[in-house]
């Protein structure tokens, strides 16, 4: 997700280090997601999407950072199934009042199911962003390019780079 | 600003350094929960830690919110012929207006665009006060002292003083919403029973002398802007929210809340490519000003409103679909680009979209149906008068 650089710059600017801890990480980390008996790492971009990789098919969301600093979303714009995407493709955008961010497809693949549910209640994008508020689920056409993604542990890294700018 | 459009605040807006200048009240901010924003180039809280900016936006509306405006430029004029020197940059008839009166107004170049918006406030024949946009700061004190030389030409002897106010040295502060009167009551010397709309008067605020209370704003509420001395500034506006009525609100509910209101930003909505006509304020230029024809631009203004204009500035509303951006196009009925819209957000009060733009003169009718082009796809919208959300300002009963 493209975030407006009025956000980070918010990020950037703000001389009380408070003011973000309170909200941005109050979702505890869980490195490991449990489900069809496989584990998977969620692997993050540099635009704050996040994407869960299960037999081939890659489940993408934001991050928590991201929809922090996007706000209450009010309107999401998802991928058709069946649009075949590149890596770092513009596929849909989220809304907020105050801002508009394009999503970017943090793998090449062919969409094979979008999150209706986020559709009709964008919200969920603010409630749960790692869970209920996941955007689509990508069959992934190549997997080498996950190499360019960035762990957990990197991404929260990369965060705080993004702050201390 | 962002990759693509996104905020309504203009890309011109935010200077790209890190950097900004900082109002007086910048720590009551921060200690506040302020998320702080460059805008203008100043620090300025986008919202509260404590509301999130659609919450902050209806609670305007229905209570009163605080808003740290000091970034806007405060000028003081003072001289036997300051009236005539100020009309000589705008369209107002500063002349007719009664003592302790303001009036919105536009500065306007010799092809009638407009270069800036503003409140020019008549305090007496001899004194005026003058609130314009904080991101036009340079441009607006460039103007008036380009202005000042030409006027003293013509008047030799003229005495007149210029002062610009500082953030460090003046404050502003807009408390808006329906309760903003009685939160004010309760904390000033000044009977504001009898201030209406566009009225002005000096008194104590929170026990602060010599604060300057106008009636007005930019949300659409009755409100109030406060002009008040910067070294006393946070002791008001403590005063102030600890009204359990009142709360801080930041840039981002004030976008909305001006976006609802009809009321233009300038950089986005206005700018120097359009005049009064084209950006629907031809009321701004004042009746004796056109028989006079002696504003800046009069000769394509005057025109323009005896002829019409080719395009001019609508309101539309979409149902559904994604909120229009600045920048998104406006298509017509035969599914070509006719305009653009110039700023637009989902409407807290509404929950609708809503936006502002630019088409032809032929399509600008309510109720006309358009459409509108976002990242390729293609959405409905029907134009709309202006404001979105009827006005609430404290005028006097007829």
């Amino acid at each position: 997700m493209a975030l407006p650089r009025f956000f980070l710059r918010a990020t950037n600017l703000a001389r009380n280090p408070s003011i973000f801890s309170q909200n941005s990480y109050k979702v505890t980390s869980r490195y490991f997601h449990v489900s069809n008996c496989a584990f998977a790492e969620r692997l993050y971009t540099d635009k704050h999407e996040w994407v869960e990789i299960n037999n081939k098919i890659g489940t993408i969301g934001i991050s928590e950072y991201a929809q922090e600093a996007l706000g209450d979303v009010v309107y999401a714009q998802l991928p058709d199934v069946d649009t075949v995407l590149l890596q770092k493709d513009e596929c849909g955008a989220l809304e907020s009042v105050k801002a508009a961010s394009e999503i970017y497809s943090p793998v090449s693949g062919k969409v094979v199911e979008k999150n209706v549910g986020v559709e009709d209640t964008p919200s969920l994008i603010n409630s749960s962003c790692y869970e209920k508020g996941w955007l689509f689920r990508v069959e992934l056409t190549n997997e080498s390019e996950i190499s360019k993604l960035m762990s957990e542990s990197q991404y929260k890294e990369f965060l705080k780079t993004q702050e201390s700018h | 600003m962002f990759t693509r459009i996104t905020l309504n605040f203009t890309k011109r807006n935010f200077s790209s350094e890190v950097g900004g200048k900082t109002t007086a009240l910048y720590n009551f901010h921060l200690k506040n929960g302020g998320k702080i924003v460059n805008f203008g180039g100043f620090l300025l809280p986008v919202q509260y830690n404590d509301l999130k900016i659609v919450n902050s936006h209806l609670f305007t509306r229905r209570s009163a919110s605080l808003f740290d405006v000091s970034h806007m430029l405060q000028t003081e004029i003072r001289g036997k012929t300051c009236i005539d020197y100020v009309e000589s940059t705008c369209t107002a008839d500063i002349q007719g207006m009664e003592d302790n009166t303001a009036s919105l107004t536009v500065f306007l170049n010799e092809k009638g665009g407009i270069l800036d918006d503003l409140i020019v406030t008549k305090i007496s024949e001899e004194h005026l006060y003058i609130v314009s946009n904080a991101a036009r700061r340079e441009h607006d004190q460039t103007l008036l002292l380009k202005a000042l030389d030409a006027h003293k030409k013509r008047y030799p002897s003229a005495d007149i003083n210029v002062t610009f106010f500082d953030p460090s040295e003046k404050s502003l502060i807009a408390l808006q919403g329906p309760k903003a009167a009685e939160a004010l009551t309760s904390i000033t010397d000044v009977d504001i029973s009898k201030l209406y709309f566009m009225n002005t008067l000096v008194g104590n605020v929170a026990n602060v002398p010599d604060c300057r209370i106008t009636r007005c704003g930019y949300t659409g509420e009755d409100g109030f802007e406060i002009s008040v001395p910067s070294s006393n500034i946070e002791q008001v506006s403590e005063a102030l929210i600890a009204n359990e009525n009142v709360k801080l609100a930041g840039l981002g509910a004030r976008d909305s809340l001006r976006l609802e209101a009809g009321l233009c930003l300038y950089g986005n909505d206005i700018t120097a490519d359009t005049t009064p006509v084209e950006g629907a304020l031809t009321w701004l230029v004042a009746k004796k000003r056109r028989e006079l024809k002696n504003f800046p631009g009069a000769e394509v203004v005057l025109e323009q409103i005896k002829e019409g204009s080719m395009v001019k500035r609508i309101g539309l509303i979409s149902e559904s679909g994604p909120p229009a951006r600045q920048g998104a196009i406006i298509l017509g009925a035969d599914s070509r680009p006719i305009g653009h819209v110039t700023s637009g957000c989902p409407s807290p009060s509404l929950g609708k979209n809503i936006a502002m733009g630019y088409v032809p003169v032929g399509q600008s009718k309510k109720g006309t149906e358009l459409s509108l082009k976002i990242r390729d796809k293609i959405y409905e919208a029907v134009v709309s008068k202006t404001p979105f959300v009827p006005a609430h300002y404290y005028t006097k009963k007829k």
